[in-house]
């Protein structure tokens, strides 16, 4: 099964990662690496994203998409990465997850998988093949995201 | 988590009351007692139904609508014709029309189950028996399903409950049932919960999860209130359900442990009312205690305690055990007691397993001792009737009468339980 880890970043995780030393920091980063290098037959594309402050969101409808700085949802827990994932089932997926060095909450979630000849649902509007950022075949880039 | 005393309810403690406890054992109308054979024959198949058909069609939804199906119709009828030679072929059978009717109206059905199609004959009737109930509890148990959904299933298609009996069982509404059942199934399929036995590096925290869900099967059954005395017995499915883990991981300590501590229990059952009433257990009359099953459950738990992986439920089976060895309410080993739940406290901190271990060390060090350490529980347990209760007696045996009425007072505000309320009235009354 494909299910996309959504990374997601806490202001506690944060304030740890800032009261780090250098070193510490180094070695944390190194570790999210020797994760990903150990995944990398199952990671099938992913990326970190910048912090949510960066983002833009369109709302659509009505009088027109309306523009608004941020991201859709205000809020302390805020998505820092993705990386999708192909494996056996929740299980092996939740043993990938639990050994994660980096922030403190990982969501799994399962990617719908178009039935043949039928409409995928709620998927409207994405391109075929899948949703953006489609399998690249190669592993996530290293200093995934860590925070 | 171990689901053991800090599931919110503690084990029946020895001494008090037992929580929530009331129901006057069923008393079966003429008719009911068939009813329970029929029920006992569905539960020894339906899960091996289930097995088959997952395996069968891929799908553990589709199965598991064709596993009821299948109780349903053998449930309506069964009394009038009679059980069939062989249950499970007549169970499989219907499954198999069913699933043919269905997969005339549905063509989304017929990949799924195109190899129930080719399989005619119960596959297990040419003795190629192979028992896949253990994955079975597994799945219904997962982690990633709501803990209510988690018992839903497991007594749905490991155990072959309607959706009925079990709203019965849990005054709730059946289309609640139905619709938790709805939704776990459809997030097995959809989250891609697997059909398996766990990994061995993953296998304990899993089984932790299944046992949890027993014990709260068993504390659901065993604390029953008068008014279900007439519908499922849920004691007796956690004990079938305990004893089949067991078969098939004998080497599990804890699983031996929780099978052991349930029947312990129920050993006991029969002195546990009298003329409807809740019976304390120093006041319980020990005779009818069955001694037979009180010998064969400490002798599993011996063997299990030697294997020397100590665990809650053994702990909590072991400290039944004394009292249930213990030939009457002062010959009771409390030192060995106060010494288990000491060990109880290492594995697993809880406020009520601290709270019983008072009740024990009144009979070591006195109830002074005894109070000045449900003292120290004031913060965490002032909203649970029973550590008022407990207070109360040991106010009592000090001489201070009046803040014993005031702790029994604010107990009875704290149940509804009638058994119990009746307990403590009549203290009160007493004065």
């Amino acid at each position: 099964m494909k299910y996309v880890l959504l990374f997601v970043d806490t202001p506690e995780f944060q304030d740890e990662l800032q009261a780090l030393s250098p070193a510490e920091r180094a070695r944390l980063f190194e570790r999210v690496d020797e994760w990903f290098a150990e995944h990398a037959g199952r990671l099938r594309g992913g990326q970190k994203l910048r912090a949510p402050e960066s983002a833009t969101t369109v709302r659509l409808g009505g009088g027109g998409p309306v523009v608004v700085d941020g991201p859709f949802v205000e809020g302390k827990e805020v998505v820092s990465g993705y990386a999708e994932v192909e494996v056996a089932d929740l299980d092996e997926a939740l043993r990938m997850v639990a050994d994660w060095p980096g922030c403190p909450v990982v969501e799994i979630r399962p990617v719908e998988v178009p039935v043949p000849g039928s409409v995928p649902q709620g998927a409207a509007g994405l391109p075929a093949g899948g949703p953006a950022g489609a399998p690249t075949g190669a592993p996530a880039a290293p200093s995934g995201p860590v925070g | 988590m171990g689901g053991a005393p800090e599931s919110g309810r503690g084990e029946p403690r020895p001494g008090e009351p037992r929580q929530a406890g009331s129901g006057v054992p069923a008393r079966p109308e003429p008719g009911a007692a068939a009813h329970r054979t029929l029920d006992r024959v569905v539960r020894d198949h339906a899960g091996r139904l289930a097995g088959t058909l997952i395996r069968l069609t891929g799908d553990f939804a589709t199965a598991e609508d064709l596993v009821q199906d299948a109780v349903v119709a053998a449930l309506r009828r069964w009394p009038a014709e009679g059980v069939p030679d062989r249950p499970d072929a007549w169970l499989y059978t219907v499954a198999r029309n069913r699933g043919l009717d269905l997969l005339r109206r549905e063509e989304t059905y017929r990949e799924k189950l195109a190899q129930l199609v080719r399989q005619e004959d119960w596959p297990h009737g040419r003795g190629g028996a192979r028992d896949d109930r253990l994955r079975l509890v597994f799945t219904c148990c997962h982690p990633a399903l709501p803990r209510e959904a988690r018992i839903a299933l497991t007594l749905r298609v490991v155990c072959g409950l309607t959706t009925a009996q079990i709203a019965r069982a849990f005054l709730v509404r059946e289309a609640t049932v139905a619709q938790r059942i709805t939704r776990a199934k459809r997030r097995i399929a959809e989250a891609g919960i697997p059909y398996r036995v766990p990994a061995p590096d993953e296998q304990a925290d899993r089984l932790t999860e299944v046992l949890a869900v027993i014990y709260l099967l068993f504390n659901e059954g065993y604390l029953a209130t008068a008014d279900r005395a007439d519908s499922r017995d849920l004691a007796d499915d956690a004990e079938w359900l305990a004893a089949l883990l067991h078969g098939a991981m004998p080497a599990e300590p804890e699983v031996a442990g929780l099978l052991a501590l349930i029947r312990l229990h129920r050993a006991r059952g029969a002195a546990r009312f009298r003329d409807g009433g809740l019976v304390r257990l120093r006041d319980q009359d020990r005779s009818l205690w069955d001694r037979a099953a009180i010998e064969r459950a400490a002798g599993l738990l011996v063997r299990t305690i030697r294997r020397r992986r100590p665990g809650p439920y053994q702990l909590q089976a072991a400290i039944v055990a004394c009292h249930a060895e213990a030939g009457s309410w002062e010959e009771t080993d409390w030192e060995q007691i106060v010494l288990l739940y000491d060990m109880l406290l290492h594995l697993a901190p809880s406020p009520v397993t601290r709270l019983h271990r008072a009740v024990a060390l009144r009979y070591t060090a006195g109830p002074a001792a005894a109070l000045a350490e449900t003292g120290a529980l004031a913060a965490e347990l002032s909203g649970y009737h029973l550590f008022h209760a407990t207070r109360a007696d040991l106010l009592r045996a000090l001489g201070r009468r009046g803040e014993a009425a005031a702790a029994d007072r604010r107990a009875l505000e704290l149940t509804a339980n009638p058994a119990e309320r009746a307990v403590l009235r009549e203290r009160l009354d007493r004065g």
